[in-house]
């Protein structure tokens, strides 16, 4: 079995074993162009670690759990986040450790290498899967660079890798991994070129920075941009970039560094190296017979190759594929950085001052024709708060998954989620909003007569001062039959307020928070012992950004619900006066124009439930067990509390499993009270989920027509640790 | 090799190649199948399954321990007639506790690897089959028993 190459020894036949890049480095080498020392470990390693291990059937096993068509990305990534730490977790086999040490010690003693992914389905024409799977640089010595080896193969399953494959029809079955390990060449400078610039035939273009290359690839560092004619090989352009940092070799790893002042002012190539290099590169292209994508490093004046292939994006066939979307799924650290400045310092205090100002508005006193014009108004700046909300509040929950993957790749837990026991933080809105509920149930609780006068709905005989701290809780988290997004019916009064209180009144105090913090700390002490330095640094500012993160996967939704709730107070008073219109009145335009705003608005596309048709036959079919993502261990049975519309959160009972399409935080407040949960939108840190952990409660989210197969009042019994939903007793 | 040892080397051969096994339990006298992964010692003595808790067959097994396993190495193809090999257990079934469990768990992942993260849920069951008598059937209609005392 050949689990390594040298790049000398690889044939054409080895091709699918080696992979596209591999199989380009080797050409190139054994062509006599300069290149790192390299090693290739092939796909029969890969395949020997996964089939020795049972890798392969489990992860085989997690991405059969459901059709992966209906997995949403946030499922995808979960998914991803189990199989990745499946692979950090599952050690080599003494053989496959043994032989592999054996050669990358013999090749590379402790030098510096890239431990680079090298798919054998990546052609070279119609599929790219440049920068979909991993690649790492700066690793030393053996054991360094057999994790690394572990980390390429399990970035096989990345989440943008497994959507570009489904979207280009691969077969996830026979899927393999090969590596290469190439000694780093700590280049003065290095680049890419375009042997033939993908805008224009009649040119080529060389991009430059100071440093590695990893600044310019993954778009950190800005590059000087040269030019050149093809044919004369001359330089048409130079674009010099405003230089000021580059990556260089840090620890183990590379950073991001400030530009010496000396190298800012000048370009990291002059202009008779720019000529030297693309007739290198114009070589490479003759070699290979096609235009190239050259990445190169400057090293003691003597440029060398540090990989070619074809450029994809010439190919009509490949240049509408989704892989830029893909990989924008994953968001930078520096990016996060200030996506979180934007939101702290812009949206949410614009969010808050919004729907303040809509707040004041006495909406009593606008005539109908202005009330609809409002309604319409204020439906269009919700329609561009929920777009922000996707365009910026979203993204910036990769925060999280930055932060999940470096506390799996340094802690490898037995759990993939534990890192979230590290983000929980207890001034969430809604927690913060539960703490207030558990309060006021507790005045409940300790006196009687206030229970049975709030039983009797005898509100009047209450004491006042109970109701201020009612009205308090009200204007401060509105009320709670109200303010769902995507709601339009809200209950008069404060009833559905009490049958809660109530409910949790009656029953013995939980709370959410006593059960996690103790832990948070040791766990957070144990993960930052793992850094030095200025990795220790990095490591504390990433646990704060996702922290953050966390919490606002959370309270985006409360700022945005409080937007909403002002356009359906708008509703409700348009509700109001039309249900007061005399009977027999006859319609006046203006009111036709507000029956209109709100047939409008209360527009509700219905899902057909595929299990009712056919019920009129001689069969039924019926849900036994439902498969979806454990998303917060534990085991509950319990009577199934449908949710269909927020009102019917308002008799919750305590014990019940609540059902629902997806919580949103404005929902939790029945959490206290539910003894697991189960949704139909799938994730491990949508907001169920996150709540779910917050009370301990088990979780299974991603159960597909969950309210429709479900129905209200079925005993359920909710696994958390396998994501499996038992509907009924099970009689035969 | 003694006729008996023979016998017992061939039940040996067939559950190392084999991965499943039909589980047959019953409810108030309404027998119920079901496909299991499946692991035995070599004395053949114990047969073991891991299962959820929340299941219909461990539902059975609680309510009667009496049960029987069927693994075969047929191929779906008209030679199997002649050629495949069927053995019927038939014991008692009860959920292995600690501090048995963990290990028969590591001799049952040794088997099944790929069910580490099933087997070792809090919510899963591995339920040990104290096996009683063997029914060999081979050569189409060839049928031996072997019993433990």
């Amino acid at each position: 079995m050949k689990w390594v190459l040298n790049a000398s020894d690889v044939m054409p036949d080895d091709r699918q074993i080696v992979g596209g890049k591999a199989y380009a480095l080797a050409l190139l080498a054994q062509s006599g162009y300069p290149t790192p020392e390299t090693l290739c470990v092939t796909s029969r390693a890969y395949r020997a670690f996964v089939g020795r291990t049972g890798l392969g059937e489990r992860v085989m096993l997690e991405l059969h759990r459901k059709d992966f068509n209906d997995m949403r990305w946030e499922e995808i990534w979960d998914c991803a986040t189990r199989i990745r730490n499946m692979f950090l977790r599952t050690p080599l086999p003494p053989v496959l450790a043994t032989g592999l040490k054996k050669e990358i010690e013999t090749r590379f003693k402790n030098k510096a290498v890239a431990v680079r992914s090298s798919s054998p389905e990546e052609d070279g024409r119609r599929s790219s899967f440049a920068g979909l799977h991993q690649s790492y640089l700066n690793i030393r010595g053996p054991d360094a660079i057999l994790e690394h080896i572990r980390k390429v193969w399990a970035s096989l399953w990345s989440d943008a890798a497994l959507l570009y494959r489904r979207e280009i029809g691969l077969d996830v079955e026979k899927s393999a991994m090969a590596v290469v390990i190439q000694e780093i060449l700590i280049g003065t400078a290095s680049g890419v070129i375009f042997t033939q610039n993908p805008n224009d035939p009649a040119q080529g273009v060389i991009e430059s920075v100071y440093g590695l290359n990893q600044g310019l690839v993954e778009g950190s560092v800005e590059p000087d941009r040269w030019i050149l004619d093809r044919r004369g090989k001359t330089i048409l352009a130079h674009t010099p970039a405003v230089r000021q940092q580059w990556v260089i070799p840090h620890e183990n790893g590379v950073r991001l560094a400030s530009l010496p002042a000396d190298l800012s002012g000048r370009p990291p190539l002059n202009a008779n190296e720019v000529l030297r290099l693309y007739a290198l590169a114009r070589q490479v292209e003759n070699s290979f017979k096609s235009p190239q994508d050259v990445e190169w490093t400057l090293n003691k004046k003597k440029f060398s190759i540090l990989q070619s292939r074809p450029i994809t994006t010439l190919t009509t066939a490949a240049s509408d594929d989704q892989r830029g979307w893909y990989l924008s799924l994953h968001r930078s650290f520096e990016n996060l950085k200030s996506l979180r400045q934007k939101i702290e310092t812009e949206r949410i205090p614009a969010m808050i001052s919004v729907a303040e100002t809509l707040g004041e508005q006495d909406l009593t006193r606008l005539s109908d024709s202005k009330l609809a014009a409002e309604i319409k108004n204020r439906r269009e700046i919700n329609q561009q708060w929920v777009n922000i909300y996707w365009e910026e509040f979203i993204p910036f929950a990769h925060s999280i998954r930055l932060f999940g993957q470096l506390y799996n790749d340094v802690m490898h837990p037995e759990d993939p989620y534990a890192f979230a026991d590290l983000l929980i933080r207890t001034d969430m809105a809604s927690m913060e909003r539960n703490r207030a509920l558990t309060e006021l149930a507790e005045l409940i609780r300790n006196d009687r007569r206030l229970a049975a006068q709030l039983k009797k709905r005898k509100y009047e005989q209450a004491s006042p001062v109970f109701f201020e701290k009612i009205e308090t809780f009200i204007r401060k988290f509105g009320d709670l039959s109200c303010t769902v997004t995507g709601g339009t019916q809200c209950v008069e009064g404060a009833e559905p307020l009490f049958d809660i209180l109530l409910e949790i009144a009656a029953h013995p105090p939980q709370s959410a928070e006593q059960r996690k913090l103790k832990n948070t700390e040791s766990l957070q002490k144990k993960f930052l012992e793992s850094f030095t330095g200025r990795e220790r640094d990095q490591a504390v500012e990433l646990l704060d950004l996702a922290r953050r993160g966390y919490q606002l996967r959370d309270d985006d939704n409360i700022y945005l619900g409080r937007i909403e709730a002002q356009l359906l107070r708008a509703v409700q008073e348009a509700k109001t006066r039309i249900d007061k219109r005399p009977r027999g009145m006859k319609k006046s335009a203006v009111s036709t124009e507000l029956i209109d705003t709100l047939a409008d608005l209360d527009y509700r596309p219905q899902t057909p439930n595929p299990y009712r048709v056919g019920q009129d036959m001689n069969f039924k079919i019926q849900a036994r067990q439902l498969v979806g993502q454990p998303a917060g261990p534990g085991l509950a049975i319990g009577v199934a509390k449908v949710v269909q519309q927020h009102t019917d959160l308002a008799d919750f009972k305590y014990g019940e499993v609540l059902v629902c399409d997806a919580v949103d935080p404005n929902m939790t407040f029945v959490v206290p009270l539910a003894s697991a949960i189960v949704e139909r939108r799938g994730g491990m840190l949508i907001h169920g989920a996150i709540i779910a952990r917050e009370y301990g409660l088990p979780c299974v989210t991603g159960i597909a027509d969950a309210t429709t197969l479900i129905k209200p009042g079925d005993k359920i019994t909710v696994d958390g640790y396998l994501g499996i939903v038992t509907l009924g007793s099970g009689e035969i | 090799m003694k006729k008996s040892e023979e016998f017992q080397k061939q039940i040996q051969d067939l559950f190392k190649s084999e991965m499943l096994a039909v589980l047959a339990t019953q409810r108030n006298g309404q027998p119920y199948a079901s496909l299991v992964a499946f692991w035995s010692t070599d004395d053949l003595k114990h047969l073991y399954f891991v299962t959820p808790k929340t299941t219909r067959k461990f539902d059975n097994i609680r309510s009667e321990s009496r049960v029987a396993l069927l693994m075969d190495n047929s191929t779906n193809q008209d030679a199997d007639f002649h050629r495949s090999i069927a053995v019927t257990a038939v014991g008692h079934a009860r959920e292995l506790m600690e501090p048995d469990r963990a290990e028969v768990l590591l001799h049952y992942l040794a088997k099944h690897p790929h069910l580490e993260d099933f087997a070792r849920s809090p919510t899963a069951a591995l339920v040990d089959v104290r096996v009683r008598t063997y029914y060999m059937v081979s050569n189409f209609q060839q049928v031996r028993e072997l019993h433990f005392n």
